[in-house]
Parts: C-alpha cells; structure tokens; sequence
C-alpha cells in the first residue's frame, strides 16, 4: 500500500509540473496573437492615448513575465480574472458552462463506455462473425465522419425528419434534469458515435489477447462457464489497457466538444472558448485552457492509478 | 508404484481409432492418425515422443477439448460408459475439472495472474458445486500440506507471481486435485523445472496421485522421467503410436528401430582429456564480481579455459551461469576483477573492446528462434559477421557462407537463400553456429544451446560441436542446468550456487565421490532410466536428510 501511495504522489507531483508548463505554453501562445487588445476593444473610436491608457489599466504595459506571474499568482488564489469583452468575473462566467460541459461528457460516457466494451467483448468473443464484422464497419464508419456531419445528419433525422428531439440544446442553470437529458440527448449521441470506435476496439483487441493465454484455457479445462471466464478470468487482466482508452476518450468528451457544443448551441466551455477567440477575450480563452489542461491531466493520472490497482504484482510485491 | 496388473478398476478411458486435425494455411492437416489409447481406473499411462508427435493433443482429447485451430474429426472417446463425442459442450463442461483435470507444463501462465492461488482452487469445486467456498478452502489446505508445500495454512493466499515455479506447479497439481477427480492430465509439469527442483514435484505428484488411487496420463518428452511415473508406456512419433508396453517391458526391451533409438539418444560421449595447466591460458577469468544494480549474483569468481578445451558450467537458474558468460563477452562489466585472453587484460565494457578483441568471443544462445532476425535470409545471416569482422565480399562472401553451411552439414545450395521460418528447431540451431564459426573465433559460449531440443536433434547438435572442436582446435564454455549433456561434452565441470562456484575439476573426477554436498545433489537429482530410481532415491534421502534443494522450490 505504501508503494501504491508513492506512485501515486509522484504522478501527482508529475502532473502539477506539467501543468505548470501547460501554463507557461499558454501564456506564451496567447502573448503570440497578432491585434492588440485595446485597439480591438475601442475599435474605431480609439486614439493614442486611449489606447495606452487602457494598455495600463489592464497591465499590458508591463513585461511579459511580469504578467505571468501576476495571473499565475491569482490562479492559484482562484482568481481567474475578469473578462476583458464584459467586465464579469470569469470564475462566475465559466462556472455554469464547466458545469454543463462536464454534464454533457458525462451523459455520452453513461452511453458510450458500457455500449463500447459490452460490443467489444462480443466481438472479441464472436470473432469473425458477422455480428464482428458489422459492428467493426458501423464503429469505423461513425468514427470516419466529421463530427459536425454526424451531428447534422443526427438533427436531419431525429429533429427534422421525425421530430423526437430538439435541434437546439438551451439549457440553462435552472432546466429540470430530465429535460436536461431530453435537450443533450442528441449532442450527447453524437459524442458517443464519435467515441465508441475507440473504445469498442481496444476492448476487442485486448480480450482477444486474453483469451489466448494458458490461464484461459486452464480455465476451460477447469469447465468454467464462458461467461465465468469473461467476468473472472479476462476482464481483471484486461483492465490496464481498457482504462486507459476510456480516459483518453473521456477527455476527449470534454476537451474535444468544441464543435459539438457551436452546431447544437449548447452553453458548454467549448462554445465560450470559441466565443472568447472572436472577441479576443484573452483572460477568458487563458482560463478555459488551463481547465481542459488540468483535465486532462488528471484523467490521465486516474487511468495511471487504475491500472496499477488493477495489477497485482504492484499491487501485492514478492 | 503398482503395476498395470493390480489395477483392476475397471476401464476408465477409451478412445478408439482417434483422429484430430490441425489447421495450417487455411488447410486442415491431420495430426493425430487414428490412436487407440486405454486406461484403467488408477493407471498411470505415459505418452512419450518429441514435439510434434501430437502427445497434448491427445492428452486433451480425453477431456474433448480441442485447442483453437485443431478439431477433433474421427474416433470415440468413452469415458466412464459416457461417449464425449455425442455430448453437448455443456455436457461436457461440467466433467472437465470434476472428472477429469489437466496439469500444465507452465504454471506461472496457467495460473490467472489477477486472483490468489487459494481463490483459483476453490473455483472449480464452487462453481460445480462440489463443495462450498470454506470446504473448499480448508481441502485446499489439506492437499498443500499433503503436496509438502511450504506453510500450507497461508500460502494460498498469496498471488501466483509470489511463489517459486516448483511451488506453483505443485499448486497447480492440487488445484487439479479440488475435485477429486478420476483421471488427471499432466503435461510435461516439470519441463520447466530445475533438476533438483523437478525431483521433488515429481514425488510429490507421483505420491499424491497414489493416496488418492487418481488414473493420470503423463505426457513427458524425458524417459527417464516417464519411467518413474508411469504403470504403462506409449511412445508416439507423427501423430501416431509407434509402441505401446507396461514401463519394466518398454525401459528393458524395446522393440522398434524408434524407440531404440530415442533410448540410446544418450549414449554420446567424447573423450575427455586432461589439459596442460602449465600454459597460459585463453580465456581466463580473474576474481570476478558482477552485480545487476545493488544485487550481486557473482561473487569473487575464478577459473580458466585452455585452448581445444570444454569447460561445462552448470547450476540452477539464478545460480549466475550466464552472468559469467556476460562478464566475458563484456555486455556486464565487472565490479571488481578482469577478463583476460591469452595474458591480456580485456576491458569490462564490450564497446571498449577492438574489433579483434570482440571477433575472439562468439555466442551461441538457448532459442534459436529469438536469436536470428526472422526476416532475414541464410545468406544475411551468416553474411553479415564475415563483412564486418573479416571484410569479406562479393565471390569471397559467398563461397564462404557455402563452406560454412557445408560445416554445419546444410546443403549449401538448398538452404542458402531460405527464410529462419522454414527451417526446423535443429536446423535453426546449426545456423547459429555457423553465424558464431564465421568470425573465426578461437572461444564460442554456447549458453543452454540444447535445451529446447528434442533429444535426439539435441545429440546432433552436440556431435557437430564437438567435430568441429576436434577439426579447428576451438574451447568451448558450455553454460547448462542438463548434466547429461555436461557427461557428453566436457571435459572440465564448474559447479556454480548462488554465484559462486562450489566445485570445479575434470569431469570424472567430478562424476566420482566425493562431492560437494550440492554437486551430490544436484548429480543425485538426474532422473535414471531404471524404473525404481525415484523410490529408491527418496527412501536414501528420507534416510540421510539431505540438504533441500536451495532455490527453495
């Protein structure tokens, strides 16, 4: 146990490091975008010395590295700044859709993880069936299109065609959790149609790999059901390379939902951070990034973990 | 041991006219060609021939369980009056574990990794509903203590990767056990072992098997170890039986040109000579100490090996064999101590060594297989040391990779633009000897060459050695844990345990008493042809309280 708890100190020591350099790169891109804020801000009306004069006020006339540290300072205080487009705290503007976005990765993961590995080991089992073979082409197939195309095709039938779900996910603070569900139904669809490939694959791949080993057939001999020896014997051994797909596809849900969120108008980070680039609302994009960085980190670092609870030479040494 | 006479149980198991294929290239081939095979209730049947002679294929058809690839196309199996064949898969299942249980030869893959050794016992007794989880339990500890296991109230509980290979197997024998089953399979369970180690599972399982009177079938490719475990004897080459007799009959008097063959297999032996000390020596190795990080497996270790010269080195796995062989070849630089050849002091680090200092030592490795590049020719494979170390091309090249495929008795022509993939183990082998020959090397360090060889191709091997010993003048250090190919070859043995070496002298004198207590052990240990050997053995050894065999098996 104290072993475990080493590693797990150390990963997370690793991932504060790195998110540190994910700030520093941050910084650095930001510091990179051609226009100046002020002159964006004022827009015809500027002048010389309205123009500096907001520069000061904002700190922009300082050096770089002296802004860094400053934002850094207050990052770590929870202060994230204010928006430069509006003038609101940014903590309170993000905290709504962070909400709503991790809702959204959320609802796609309760779909697409059980739907992926439940496919997965079917297919493992069924290998080279017809029920393999079509369950490869439709995961492939959805995983090649774009992901707007998937939604658009989605909102065709579903919203136009039949009218079971609406096109348009609004939702707010206040909107009950059943007409939550109701409204993401279809961008949450999406994600998952965007995710299961993955998943579906790598769960396939490793039963299969499993199921080759002598312990299996070890199994088998010992008249072990099948289903015995998915649940008992594969899955425990299969976990380590599972997880860590599913993590990296969870992030994915919440990191990559950019486009997802602006083709359903759905109030989520990704639609903020596509908003806040327009308006070059810097402070805002900053924020948004280091959250996606930390959760991706973090995933990460969860899938870590998971896999060495899941391995017992780690887990239980000589 | 009884002999097939006393068991008159009844018949157990009948399997007629058994015939199973294998798919290879998208084609079914047949592998087993129509065997009978027979047991009586409590017999114990040996199945013998090398690999590929189709003996686990057959040990799992008795449970009618066909590995993916291969299916079970012709014959009757009948087990206790109940045909498998027209039994529902089902059916089947619930006999397998229950009724009839399979012993692998790799334990440490046939135990799941993810569940403790106690958890995998019980499994089968509970899912089948034999008996319930604490009855299992508390059996579980009953047969590890009759099976001599260490602690056997606790060691259940410990995850498979937390016990030794000896330890696991025995595990493995108790598991197979949890049923009380009427026939177990074993398949080859102590091919993986230590010859120390192997005795004491081998006495175990032969032990265990009789408290509880269990039929078995004993699938083994060494007959000395058949001889002590088996009532009856079959011997198999391509899928089909060449003999079949009870042990006493079979071990004294076979009758086909094959069997007699696979019993002289070790009958070859050189002529041992005793070299002249006086000399400098070529390869000499000056109080070494080696260690991997903060463990040291080599501890203060000397000897020499003289020109023409044999020097077999032998010990249990983790006794630092090999690590001498890297010390020498300078892929683990010495602690402490040096290499020297002909006088010359070598630097530990092999890339700190010149072209000709490296060309003097050649290896040759334990799995051909692993040891050359798949996607390479014959050609390449024997080309590429002659360019680098003798800058050979072009004409020059290639008549020296014929010569070279002549010495190691390869038609030059035939073999020389094939793939590693079409050519047997044995063959694969000679092309590592003959990659090793082409630097023209004065010393080869052949590390476990034979042991993944049918007997009889391993004598092949060693026959070429030697020839080419004899006709070059080379010294060989001859690294293995099997001492009958230790009487075959060398002239002079180190005993290694624990990395240091405990004997060293000429071979006969080191096959003579008196002997270290370990090397007594370990000489001890050799299975013997005589049927009698292993009772024998451990009635003397009950008596005289040897010492344990130290990898604590």
């Amino acid at each position: 146990m104290f072993k475990l708890l080493k590693i797990v100190l150390q990963r997370l020591g690793l991932g504060v490091l790195v998110l540190f350099i994910i700030s520093v790169i941050i910084a650095g891109a930001v510091e990179l975008l051609p226009g100046d804020l002020c002159q964006e801000l004022q827009g015809q009306s500027a002048t010389k010395e309205t123009v500096a004069a907001c520069r000061k006020e904002l700190g922009l006339d300082k050096p770089v590295y002296h802004r860094y540290f400053v934002w850094l300072g207050n990052m770590l205080k929870g202060d994230f700044g204010v928006s430069l487009a509006n003038g609101r705290q940014i903590s309170e503007l993000i905290g709504d859709r962070t909400a709503n976005t991790f809702f959204l990765a959320i609802y796609a993961a309760i779909i697409s993880v059980p739907l992926a590995v439940a496919l997965g080991i079917l297919a493992a089992l069924h290998r080279n069936s017809i029920y393999d073979r079509v369950v490869n082409i439709v995961t492939l197939s959805s995983i090649s299109f774009p992901e707007f195309f998937v939604a658009y095709i989605l909102i065709i039938f579903f919203s136009v065609n039949l009218g079971w779900f609406p096109s348009l996910s609004n939702i707010t603070p206040d909107t009950p959790l059943t007409e939550k569900m109701y409204k993401a139904f279809l961008p949450a669809l999406t994600l998952t149609l965007v995710v299961v490939a993955h998943m579906m694959r790598m769960t396939r791949a490793s039963i299969i790999n499993l199921l080759a080993s002598p312990y299996i057939e070890m199994a088998n001999l010992k008249g072990m059901t099948r289903r015995h020896i998915i649940t008992k014997h594969a899955l425990p051994n299969a976990w380590a390379p599972i997880v860590n797909v599913i993590v990296i596809n969870l992030a994915y849900l919440i990191v990559g939902v950019v486009v997802v969120e602006v083709v359903f108008v759905y109030p989520g980070l990704g639609q903020l951070i596509v908003d806040s680039v327009a308006k070059r609302d810097i402070p805002v994009v900053q924020a948004c990034c280091v959250i996606f960085a930390a959760t991706y980190i973090i995933l990460n670092l969860t899938a870590d973990i998971l896999s060495i609870i899941t391995n017992p030479r780690l887990l239980h040494p000589r | 041991m009884t002999s097939s006479a006393e068991n008159d149980g009844g018949l157990l198991l009948e399997m007629r006219g058994l015939r199973i294929e294998g798919q290879a290239d998208e084609e079914w081939q047949e592998i087993v060609k129509g065997v009978d095979v027979v047991l009586n209730r409590g017999e114990v049947l040996g199945l013998i021939g090398e690999s590929g002679a189709g003996k686990s294929t057959i040990g799992l058809a008795a449970m009618a369980f066909a590995r993916p690839g291969c299916r079970i196309s012709g014959g009757s199996i009948v087990f206790d009056g109940m045909d498998l064949m027209a039994m529902s898969e089902r059916e089947r299942r619930k006999l397998r574990g229950v009724r009839i249980s399979y012993v692998a030869q790799s334990a440490a893959a046939s135990f799941n990794p993810a569940h403790k050794l106690i958890d995998q016992f019980a499994e089968g007794p509970v899912e089948h509903g034999v008996r319930n989880r604490a009855e299992a339990e508390a059996d579980a500890k009953d047969l590890y203590k009759r099976l001599l296991l260490p602690d056997p109230d606790n060691i259940g509980y410990r995850y498979p990767h937390q016990v030794s290979g000896g330890q696991l197997q025995r595990a493995m024998t108790a598991m197979a056990m949890a049923c009380r089953p009427d026939l177990i399979i074993f398949d080859e369970p102590t091919t993986a072992l230590d010859v120390t180690t192997q005795i004491e599972v081998l006495a175990t399982i032969r032990n265990i098997v009789e408290q509880f009177n269990t039929a078995a079938i004993y699938i083994t490719h060494d007959l000395a170890v058949v001889a002590q475990m088996a009532d009856r004897i079959m011997v198999l080459r391509y899928g089909e039986l060449v003999e079949e007799n009870d042990t006493a009959n079979m071990m004294s008097a076979p009758q086909e040109d094959y069997t007699k063959t696979l019993w002289a297999v070790r009958t070859f032996k050189k002529q041992s000579e005793i070299y002249d000390t006086s000399t400098t020596p070529l390869v000499a190795v000056d109080h070494v100490t080696a260690a991997y990080g903060p463990l040291t497996v080599l501890h203060d270790i000397s000897f020499d090996i003289y020109e023409g010269q044999t020097v077999a080195v032998v010990g249990e796995s983790g006794s630092g064999k090999s690590t001498a062989a890297r010390v020498i070849t300078g892929l683990l630089p010495p602690k402490q101590g040096q290499v020297l050849v002909k006088g010359e002091a070598l630097p530990g680090d092999y890339r700190r060594r010149s072209k000709e200092q490296l060309r003097h030592a050649q290896m040759i490795y334990q799995m051909a297989d692993t040891a050359i590049n798949p996607k390479q020719r014959i050609r390449e494979i024997i080309g590429r040391p002659l360019q680098f170390y003798l800058g050979l091309s072009g004409r020059d090249l290639e008549e020296k990779i014929k010569e070279l495929l002549e010495m190691i008795e390869l038609e030059p022509n035939q073999f020389i633009d094939r793939f590693p993939g079409e050519l047997s183990g044995g063959q694969k082998q000679r092309i590592c000897i003959a990659r090793a020959m082409a630097a023209e090397p004065e010393f080869i360090i052949c590390d476990e060459v034979t042991s993944a060889l049918d007997q009889i191709v391993a004598e092949g091997i060693l026959r070429l050695l030697d020839r080419l010993q004899r006709e070059l003048g080379l010294s060989y250090m001859f690294i293995t844990h099997d001492l009958a190919t230790v009487r075959a070859i060398a002239d002079e043995v180190i005993v290694m345990l624990q990395g240091k070496i405990v004997e060293h002298g000429p071979k006969d004198e080191m096959f003579t008493p008196p002997h270290h207590e370990y090397t007594d052990l370990l000489l001890s240990s050799v299975p013997e042809m005589d049927p009698n050997w292993l009772d024998e053995l451990m009635e003397r050894r009950a008596q005289e309280g040897v010492m344990q065999s130290t990898s604590s098996s």
